[in-house]
């Protein structure tokens, strides 16, 4: 994964509405509401594409849900019923919209099981797994990144280990570290999620290559800031070069990686799934698995929406902390003023 | 009294590709207390690496080695970083040019201003905020509390220019050094930051000026270095060096600036094609070229232009244009002066058929070209040619010269030989040979590709030009050649040309008659050499002010 | 550049140029050589490894490298050398695959919208958005969940979470071009919209779409072998790396090499590509800017 690529791919879900409107101007307030607004857009619309997939997918749509369940007439009496599936079409959507907006993503009918239950119940050991690996991202990224911008050989270096942290798919750099801290060194449980110890594996296996690409970013964006004149005549006010680097080129440098955290938050909730899975955790990544392997489409689809929330929440307060952290952006319209 | 500044045979070189590259080849430059010195050169002279070397900061990367390096009595040639930046902010002081770019966007004025008199660690010192408002007033802000709390993007360009200037001096430095203090900024304003440069020289602050300028630095100093490919070519007293120049360099550079004077004569000498080679040692005498006459015919009207308007940002939105009107003879030059904002390349973009002007009209031959299909148009565009500033970003990079000078032949259908051979011809007249036929747009120095613009848009014969702001990116030197060029082709083409720009010598030397514009409005037009002697409009005769003169 | 260039001259410097370029950098180097063997492995895996990648032996099972048995051989027995080496057809060709659909079909909407502007643009764009706030990997995820696992469903579901990466930049450089100083001289000359907009616009906003697509078939094999690993790819006994990979997690206490071997070739494979594709895109920037 290419950071300069991701950077110019991924924009925030927020964006749009605001340049559509012309918010160029205009307070500080309005331009957050408009973020919002088009953050909550972008969600009905993701919704609405979940219950048009269903419908346009191959088969009908009770042998959809019912997945790898025995079809007999009093379970697809049942589905029918739920899902209101002989009133017409218009209010099936509206029923469904409405069921999602109230936190009903219905039932598993494999697992035989109420779905939003299931997913609250396996929440907190994904989202302890993808905070641990969040941090390790950041602190390995902005380690990196202010100890070698601009210096030729550490940034060598540093370039060769990112470029194998990213190269290396997470689920393997899982199996090397159980390999050697579990079964040769004993140093962390194999499996589970029993204790803090247990977190520390998955958490570096998910985290390490994400670090890199984010380290990358913060970087390159460091060594553009070190070149600007500005930096110039901050080292003509007699600046350390380390005060220079954390006080006035880090912010520069965190806007192109702020723009990343789209991107660093589908990778989190992706690579929970698959690092769950190696490290034998509980959580919603193994749900997920199992619901996909399974046809458990009720499931598969209230994972899908859940992510996609939280990628649109999290990419939302990010376009707003960008807001904050770049006077520039606030007020375009005044630049000429006198 | 001991120098301030005393250094001997300076020499600066970059590594490139294996070896080092010099770029100051041993220079002497000696300051005085309470003098002001410049430097002048044109780009790649080795006068910004100079002027930065004198803190420490001309890159890791350079080389810098001198037989005498003293600043203040005190020999700098063994410094590490560390006693570089005891120095810097304290002893000398440092202003960019553009201070949209040199200030940190990210910061409000009164952090820049803490950050720079507060030493080099993270200890603040008391008293910051009036300090702080001090500093402001001494250059000239009004209301420095409202200008502190602000970001550098929220003050105008003159304001953010001295509000640089306060950092630079906010430790009392005993030589402040301003590179280029003045290039990115409008005329008015670049005189009041000069003004406010010279107060602090009246003050007794030791300056060192670095511009490629001569005007620029004919009002405030007392000496001037000129500096060419890393050497000092010439030294003296200011009026020395603008009245009796003794290298034919300085001479060049002199003649090369457009001007009232230089109205009808070329600007550069002879046929010398760019300034990288030598200098051959002609007679420092003022040998001035007369351009070819021009014919103007008064009776057919090329272009008119009636009450254009043009707003943006809808039926409330400001003018960009407001009722504009004009004409232009066939064979006649008219120049459009005006500062940045003030509407005059979107008057450009509409003459072009690029932008429908919201009321008003344009006729071309007498014929009406405005709010007509562009599918109508298109026949008709060959007789109208444009040359932009940019002349790279106006070259697609894939095409050759060939293609490129070729392409505006297209409408006029002329193809295979007799395209050609025209390419060929208007190459030749631009005065780059067939070698260039084949070469790649980033592989031409800049004055080169405006030739490639000019020669393209000659090249179908067109009866109008337009050139916006043609050689407002180049070196004066360059600039000189180029101007020559157009007014010789414009001369012997009977082409009408309007002509676009910022530089009021440039449009005083190259044209007949001025439109001078303000915030979308027309101030004052009439013939050049009227307007220019006694202009009537308080905005134009601020303008004419402003402008820098050799004196 | 005082000489007269002729076009081969030129060529044949560059040519030149490159060669030295590939010498004087051992890392480029190396990653020619390696994908030089990916790609032999690819078409004729046989030239590698004469061993049948599915022949199970019991009594051969779990034995650690050896002369005979370059990286062992796994819990049944099948020799791990012949297994990797024979692996690397399945992720070639569905990483190859899955960034082909994602970028043609990625490309073909990013013109779309960047060129028509207005309602399409507006449409299109919204619908990537959409699309893209699906985690790349669960959008995957959940197609794989419609159609059920295997080669050819993998394919789509990745080649559809690549579209809006390739659309987007196609649109931004669509747009971005559109309003260059070129275009607008061009517009000057009097051509017609068709011929400007294929003269000028489209091999300037398509330049970029091969060196984007190289660098993201690094990202796309990692996601297959991902998704394999979780089962949804080939299906066993095919010897796809991230299926051996998941294999061999049951293993790692007793065979270390049936868990190393398989990740030595997808990590070397991508950190190669990125090596070119980075390089590739290097010069086409360094030419841009020069």
């Amino acid at each position: 994964m290419d950071p300069q690529n991701t950077t110019a791919i991924r924009r925030s879900p927020a964006a749009w509405l605001p340049e559509r409107l012309g918010l160029k101007r205009g307070g500080l307030a309005l331009q957050i509401a408009a973020r919002i607004g088009s953050g909550l857009l972008v969600l009905w619309a993701a919704v609405t594409l979940s219950f048009v997939s269903l419908q346009l997918a191959p088969g009908d749509i009770v042998s959809l849900l019912i997945g790898e369940q025995l079809r007999t007439p009093e379970v697809e009496a049942t589905i029918r019923a739920e899902w209101g599936l002989d009133a017409p079409l218009p209010l099936q959507y509206l029923s469904y919209l409405s069921r999602i907006l109230h936190g009903d993503f219905g039932r598993s009918y494999i697992l035989q099981t109420d779905v939003t239950g299931l997913v609250l119940s396996q929440m907190l050991p994904t989202l302890k797994l993808t905070a641990a690996a969040l941090v390790v991202a950041l602190v390995f990224a902005v380690a990196s990144a202010v100890s070698t911008a601009g210096r030729r050989v550490p940034r060598a270096i540093a370039g060769a280990l990112e470029l194998t942290l990213v190269s290396t798919p997470s689920f393997w750099l899982g199996i090397l570290l159980l390999f050697v801290f579990s079964f040769t060194l004993k140093l962390f449980p194999v499996s589970g999620d029993r204790s803090f110890s247990a977190l520390v594996l998955p958490a570096l296996a998910l985290g390490l290559s994400l670090g890199a690409v984010v380290g990358q970013v913060l970087r390159e964006g460091l060594e553009r800031a070190l070149e600007e004149p500005f930096a110039l005549t901050v080292r003509s006010w007699g600046t350390s070069d380390l005060v220079l680097r954390l006080r006035h080129c880090l912010r520069h440098a965190a806007l192109p990686a702020v723009t990343l955290t789209g991107w660093l938050v589908g990778n989190l909730l992706s690579g929970a799934v698959i690092t769950e899975s190696v490290f034998g955790r509980p959580g919603l990544g193994r749900v997920t698995v199992e619901a996909v392997l399974g046809h458990d489409l009720p499931v598969v689809l209230a994972v899908a929406i859940l992510s996609a929330f939280v990628y649109v929440a999290l990419s939302t307060l990010v376009d707003v902390l960008y807001l904050l952290l770049d006077p520039r952006l606030r007020d375009e319209s005044r630049e000429t003023g006198r | 009294m001991k120098p301030l500044v005393q250094i001997r045979d300076l020499t600066i070189g970059f590594p490139q590709d294996g070896s080092v590259t010099p770029v100051v080849r041993g220079i002497d430059l000696t300051i005085h207390m309470g003098e002001t010195v410049a430097l002048v050169g044109e780009s790649g002279s080795g006068k910004s690496v100079t002027a930065r070397s004198l803190i420490g900061l001309s890159g890791a990367e350079a080389s810098v080695g001198a037989g005498r390096f003293e600043i203040d009595g005190q020999s700098v040639l063994g410094f590490r970083e560390r006693d570089w930046r005891r120095l810097r902010g304290d002893k000398i002081g440092f202003v960019l040019q553009d201070a949209l770019v040199s200030l940190d966007p990210l910061r409000r004025i009164s952090q820049q201003l803490t950050d720079a008199a507060g030493g080099s660690g993270f200890f603040r010192r008391q008293n910051a905020a009036r300090d702080n408002r001090a500093l402001l007033q001494s250059v000239g802000i009004p209301d420095p509390d409202r200008r502190l709390a602000q970001y550098p993007h929220q003050l105008s360009g003159g304001l953010r220019q001295r509000a640089l200037i306060a950092t630079a001096i906010a430790r009392s430095p005993s030589l402040l050094i301003a590179d280029e203090p003045t290039t990115a900024l409008d005329a008015t304003v670049q005189k009041q930051i000069l003004d406010l440069l010279a107060e602090r020289s009246k003050a007794g602050q030791t300056l060192l000026l670095i511009s490629h300028d001569l005007a620029v630095v004919s009002r405030l100093a007392d000496r001037v270095l000129v500096m060419r490919q890393g050497r000092i070519v010439e030294e003296g007293p200011t009026r020395t060096i603008l009245t009796a120049p003794e290298h034919p360099y300085t001479r060049q550079l002199l003649d090369a600036v457009p001007s009232v004077r230089s109205r009808g004569f070329r600007l550069s000498a002879g046929s010398e094609p760019e300034a990288n080679g030598s200098v051959e040692a002609r007679p420092a005498e003022r040998l001035r070229i007369p351009l070819p006459p021009k014919r103007i015919d008064e009776t057919s009207l090329v272009l008119s232009a009636s009450h254009l308007v043009k707003r943006y940002g809808g039926a409330s939105g400001t003018f960009a244009v407001n009722d504009v009107s004009f004409h232009l003879a066939a064979g006649e030059a008219l120049g459009i002066v005006g500062e940045s904002g003030s509407g005059k390349t979107t008057v450009a973009k509409i003459v072009l058929g690029l932008v429908e002007p919201d009321s008003g009209t344009v006729q071309i031959d007498g014929e009406a070209w405005s709010h007509v299909g562009e599918a109508q148009r298109r026949s008709r565009r060959a007789s109208m040619q444009l040359i932009a500033q940019d002349a790279l970003s106006s070259f697609d990079p894939r095409y050759t010269v060939e293609q490129i000078v070729g392409e505006s032949l297209d409408t006029v259908g002329m193809f295979g030989e007799a395209r050609r051979q025209r390419v060929g011809e208007v190459l030749d007249a631009v005065r780059l040979g067939p070698s260039f036929l084949k070469r790649y747009p980033r592989d031409l120095s800049g004055g080169q590709r405006q030739r490639v613009a000019i020669a393209r848009a000659f090249a179908p014969r067109p009866r109008l030009l337009v050139a916006d702001e043609p050689v407002s990116a180049l070196d004066v030197s360059v600039q000189a050649q180029v101007l020559d060029l157009l007014a010789e082709l414009q001369a012997a083409s009977g082409t009408s040309l309007l002509f676009i720009s910022h530089d009021l010598g440039v449009v005083n030397h190259l044209t007949d008659r001025v439109l001078v514009m303000k915030d979308g409005r027309v101030v004052e037009t009439g013939q050049v050499e009227q307007v220019f002697a006694s202009p009537h409009h308080s905005y134009t005769r601020a303008l004419l002010d402003a402008v820098p003169v050799l004196a | 550049m005082s000489a007269v260039p002729t076009t081969l001259a030129r060529r044949g410097v560059r040519f030149r140029r490159a060669l030295h370029g590939l010498l004087a950098r051992p890392g480029l180097w190396l990653a020619s050589l390696f994908l030089l063997f990916v790609a032999v492995a690819t078409l004729w895996p046989g030239l590698l490894s004469s061993a049948d990648p599915l022949a199970a032996d019991p009594l051969q099972a779990q034995l650690p490298p050896s002369a005979e048995h370059w990286f062992g051989t796994d819990h049944l027995g099948r020799d791990v050398f012949s297994r990797v080496a024979h692996g690397a057809r399945y992720s070639i060709l569905i990483g190859v695959s899955a960034v082909a659909i994602g970028s043609i079909v990625g490309s073909a909407l990013g013109l779309l919208a960047g060129l028509s502007r207005g309602l399409v643009d507006e449409a299109i764009s919204r619908f990537l958005d959409v699309v893209s706030s699906f985690p790349d990997l669960l959008l995957a995820l959940v197609l794989i969940s419609f159609t059920g696992p295997g080669t050819l469903n993998l394919i789509f579901a990745l080649g559809v979470a690549f579209v809006p990466r390739f659309a987007r930049v196609v649109r931004a450089q669509t747009f971005v071009i559109a309003r260059s100083g070129y275009v607008e001289q061009a517009r000057t000359f009097g051509l017609t919209p068709t011929v400007l907009v294929l003269r000028h616009i489209l091999p300037h906003a398509l330049a970029q779409v091969p060196i984007l697509a190289t660098i993201g078939l690094g990202s796309a094999i990692i996601s297959a072998a991902g998704l394999s690993f979780l089962g949804m790819g080939p299906q066993p006994p095919a010897p796809e790396w991230g299926a051996m990979l998941a294999e061999a997690r049951n293993y790692l206490r007793v065979a270390w090499w049936i868990g190393v071997w398989p990740g030595v070739a997808i990590t070397l494979t991508v950190i190669s590509i990125s090596i070119l594709g980075r390089r590739w895109q290097a010069s086409f920037e360094g030419r841009r800017a020069r």
